[in-house]
């Protein structure tokens, strides 16, 4: 038997885990989100990614809330009333964070304003003792 | 001193960083529940299915244990809660958490039951309110019903003494101590 | 016996290298040459001393012998042989033992190659290589060491652990050690000048092909790591960002500005003290790399089990090494003096630039892994630092990068004038902008910004890479034909070809993968991107330690078998843990990916299933850039150290002659 005929011969439907999302904008939000989302018992692992009982409870949890209809923000709020800002890999940005979120930037602009003032610098420095 | 030194500065303060973190456990998560009043629950007990119990009949000042008979850790624990509750009359409740009745009941009738009951919360969704992750887990709850405190892990005789008979007392539980 | 004299000939290898480190730095210090002569045959020995010893504990782990602690814990009489040789470095005590062997290498690769140092440069830079061995070999067996008996012996071995019994672990780490451990040359070269006073264009000229080495097997290392970990169902794909990748980023994205400001200083004898800077930089992240993989401060996926004793050792080693070769810096740097001058408008200027993104990123990545433990150290919260921000930060940084890359090879040394440079860009930035916009309509529903952006960035560093190429084989070798140019400027077209296929690679497998988690039952099939995965059965299958079920997936197109696809699960006998072998159907478009769970309720099991545009791409554009590596470090002007010095001269007199790569 071909696999080509074993295929003709079973075309029943896949089932999923739970209850089927509405809509493919749910489902790629559920796997997207479930990417944001860390699983505590793991060594840094998502929710995506772990293979534990917890992690596994949690995803069906995300997913009824998904189907559901609530959005990113009252899911993630509901992990965190229960776990802590430790469940979010993208931090929220408030004052513990200012300098996480802005360090990249702030970098950036020293690196930059520092290669400035060095090209000034040695300009100078070189004007007066020629090569 | 010359411009150069703010590399060293740097460098210090990122060995001191280090030096700090090499104390610190990354694994511990701390509840975001304490000082929170206790997630609402209603559930049967392990010892009466018929028995509704919900977050009102939990009285404090008073621990809650989160145990599982399939946790090894939950064996390991066990004589600190009984010489708890037998000796120093602290009350404990049970929340029997992604167990089985049966296991639970005979769990408990091997090893003893140093809990006034046990909530029975087999599919894991009363752990899931109270941000459990690690069986065991031991709640401290006040008066009012509101939690003060965490431990995760298994308890042993140091976390007694030092932490969870001088919360309760502050918290002005009878005869602990 | 035999691991009695392994451990013998570590003890040994280690005062030989506290004498290597010692004794010809003083003697070079003083002029005593019977001390800094010493160096070289100390290096030489070290290194076979060192062979011995890492020979004698694969030996006995080859012989199963369980009175060996490591090994007991390690290995087991089923393992395959293979697995037993590459078990040595699969735990801490042994990959530290290869971390030791690879710096003795190293060391003797520079006892070989160093025509044109003299003498005390030379006993310096093997003294600084000595100094660090004989600390880490101080750290294995004060704390780690591999020969420690047990007793009473154990009867079997605990087996390695089924995630490490991987291909993937017989080539990743020693690749990426060769990484680390090669940028410790650049570093002892770095401190040994500053010791030595003297920093000219020599200095970088010899720097050069071994960090170039170095580079290029760090590279390596780290696709392989990547591929491995793609293959690993939950270590979160090709790349996580988990701390212990971070630790080999970090030094990765140094030594390639490195490579890059050395060009520079090579060519142009400027920025001088910021490349020293640099190379003792990307040897202190490789350090700061193992402190982080080895202590147990960060939680991370690929962690060795940790024990905070070590984390001490090793930190008070960064102290000292790091520290130390840092505050020789502040204290030297003042007097280093660069010549070169150039202009805003120059490829000095641009691989400055250059410089200051892979720097800004390397901050940001050593500030991201490094907040959680700031936080928690002042008592502030416990957060998590993971990849979705890790990528919100990385990607504008890196599309700068590339914007810089294509515009630097165009730019002329010391000075460049702005108009004929725009005309000369100004094709390649409006067929980039035109190809993104046609491949970001082409592959998505609509054109979505992040894929035009990644699209216009590949297509930009591809174009301005091709374009550079062709009109320096117009200019310089009509007759010579391709063998005209210098194999470096080859090496960098590669490498920024490289760039242009990775960025190609993650733009549009992040963009467009797709991924289906679902419970199946014999005969059930799935739909994913227009592919049907039909799960046709579990079948039992025996590994040499393991039992495995393996998964038959068929996948279809249209009707049209494309692949069968075999996912296992694995239970090793000795660590009953259940192993997710996923099955990959690879091509360069695209791959299919099937991974297969447990058994659930009715007979069904957990499959999931993914498809991954281009992501071939990345890893291709990797190795790319590793090949680059290798065609700079061929470069002949390596290769014939006196021809090099005389062209160094004749260059110095044309000075202003644009050529060569970056």
């Amino acid at each position: 038997m071909t696999a080509a005929l074993f295929h003709a011969v079973f075309l029943s439907l896949a089932v999923a885990g739970a209850e089927p999302f509405a809509s493919a904008e749910q489902e790629r939000r559920y796997y997207e989100l479930l990417k944001e989302l860390r699983c505590l018992v793991c060594q840094n692992q998502s929710l995506s990614d772990s293979a534990a009982g917890l992690a596994g409870d949690l995803r069906d949890e995300v997913r009824a809330m998904v189907a559901d209809g609530k959005s990113d923000r009252e899911i993630v709020d509901f992990m965190t009333a229960r776990y802590g800002d430790f469940v979010l890999f993208r931090p929220r940005f408030r004052p513990a964070t200012w300098i996480l979120w802005l360090a990249p930037a702030a970098l950036l602009a020293g690196g930059l304003f520092w290669l400035f003032r060095w090209q000034v610098v040695h300009r100078r420095r070189s004007d007066s003792e020629p090569e | 001193m010359n411009r150069y030194n703010w590399i060293v500065v740097v460098f210090v303060l990122l060995v001191a960083l280090l030096a700090a973190g090499l104390r610190l456990d990354p694994t511990r998560v701390p509840s975001p529940l304490v000082g929170k009043p206790m997630p609402p629950f209603s559930a049967a007990t392990v010892h009466a299915p018929q028995r509704v119990v919900g977050d009102g009949q939990l009285p404090g000042p008073a621990l809650v244990n989160v145990w599982a008979s399939w946790c090894a850790a939950c064996h390991h624990e066990h004589p600190v809660l009984l010489a708890l509750a037998n000796d120093l009359r602290v009350p404990i409740y049970g929340m029997n958490y992604k167990d089985r009745r049966e296991d639970a009941v005979a769990w408990l009738g091997r090893l003893g039951d140093p809990y006034i009951f046990s909530v029975f919360d087999g599919d894991g969704r009363i752990g899931l309110d109270w941000g459990v992750y690690g069986v065991p887990e031991t709640f401290v709850i006040d008066a009012d019903g509101v939690i003060r405190y965490k431990h995760i892990g298994p308890l042993d005789d140091d976390d007694v003494e030092q932490v969870l008979l001088p919360l309760l007392a502050d918290l002005g539980a009878g005869r602990a101590r | 016996m035999i691991v009695e004299l392994g451990h013998f000939a570590l003890v040994l290898a280690f005062v030989v290298a506290a004498v290597q480190g010692t004794l010809p730095l003083a003697g070079a210090h003083y002029g005593v040459a019977p001390l800094y002569r010493l160096a070289l045959p100390a290096a030489r020995l070290q290194f076979l001393l060192l062979v011995l010893s890492y020979a004698a504990l694969s030996a006995a782990f080859l012989q199963d012998d369980f009175s060996v602690r490591y090994i007991a814990q390690h290995s087991s009489a089923a393992l395959p042989t293979y697995y037993k040789l590459a078990a040595v470095w699969g735990a801490h005590e042994g990959s530290l033992l290869l971390w030791i062997l690879i710096l003795g290498a190293w060391t003797f690769a520079v006892t070989l190659f160093n025509r044109g140092l003299t003498e005390v440069f030379l006993a310096r830079v093997l003294a600084v290589m000595g100094l660090v061995a004989a600390g880490f070999m101080l750290f294995t067996l004060a704390t780690s060491n591999p020969f420690e008996r047990l007793f009473p012996a154990a009867a079997a071995g605990r087996d390695l652990n089924p995630l490490l019994q991987d291909p993937g672990l017989t080539i990743h780490p020693p690749m990426l050690y060769m990484g680390y451990v090669g940028f410790s040359v650049a570093f002892a070269f770095a401190v040994s000048a500053l010791l030595d006073g003297r920093l000219d264009g020599r200095w970088a000229r010899w720097s050069r092909p071994w960090v170039l080495a170095a580079w290029v097997f760090l590279t390596i290392g780290i696709t392989l790591g990547s591929w491995w970990a793609y293959h690993e169902l939950g270590w979160g794909g090709w790349w996580f960002w988990d701390p212990v990748e971070n630790a080999s980023f970090m030094p990765w994205l140094v030594g390639t500005a490195l490579l890059h400001s050395l060009a520079v200083t090579e060519k142009r004898n400027a920025f001088k003290g910021w490349t020293v800077l640099l190379a003792i930089l990307a040897f202190s992240l490789s350090l700061l790399g193992t402190f982080l993989v080895r202590s147990g401060v960060l939680v991370s996926v690929h962690a060795f089990a940790s024990d905070p004793e070590r984390g001490v050792f090793i930190l008070l080693f960064l102290v000292v090494a790091v520290g130390g070769s840092l505050a020789l810096y502040a204290w030297r740097a003042p007097r280093i003096r660069s010549t070169g001058v150039f202009d805003f408008l120059s490829r000095e200027n641009l691989l400055l630039i250059n410089n200051v993104i892979l720097l800004v990123t390397m901050f940001t990545i050593l500030i991201g892994t490094l907040y959680p433990l700031a936080l928690d150290a002042l008592g502030l919260d416990k957060i998590s630092v993971g990849a979705p921000y890790f990528s919100a930060v990385f990607v504008p940084l890196m599309l700068l990068a590339a914007l810089a890359a294509g515009v630097g090879p165009a730019v002329q040394w010391k000075r460049s004038s702005p108009h004929p440079l725009l005309r000369r860009l100004r094709a390649p930035l409006a067929v980039a902008l035109v190809a993104a916009l046609v491949l970001a309509a082409v592959f998505g529903d609509g054109v979505s910004p992040g894929v035009f952006i990644g699209a216009a960035a590949g297509s930009w560093v591809l174009l301005t890479t091709a374009l550079n190429l062709g009109r320096r084989l117009r200019r310089d070798g009509p007759r010579g034909g391709l063998r005209s140019l210098p194999l470096s400027f080859y090496g960098m077209s590669t490498a920024h070809l490289g760039l242009a296929l990775f960025i190609f690679g993650v733009t549009f497998s992040s963009a467009y993968s797709e991924e289906k988690m679902v419970h199946l039952q014999d005969g059930q099939s799935v739909e994913l991107a227009g592919y049907k995965f039909v799960f046709e059965g579990v079948a039992d299958r025996e590994g040499p330690n393991y039992m495995s079920k393996e998964g038959r997936v068929g996948v279809f197109r249209g009707g049209e078998p494309v692949a069968v696809l075999h996912p296992e699960r694995r239970t090793y006998r000795v660590q009953s843990d259940a192993m997710t072998e996923a099955a990959v159907d690879a091509s360069p478009l695209r791959d299919l990916y099937v991974a297969m769970g447990e058994e659930v309720e009715g007979g069904r099991r957990e499959v999931r299933v993914y498809y991954k545009p281009l992501i071939r791409w990345i890893w291709l554009g990797a190795m790319l850039m590793a090949l680059g590596g290798v065609l700079s470090a061929s470069d002949a002007r390596y290769r014939v150290a006196r021809r090099a010095v005389r062209a160094d001269s004749a260059r110095a007199d044309g000075s202003a002659r644009a050529g060569g790569a970056a």
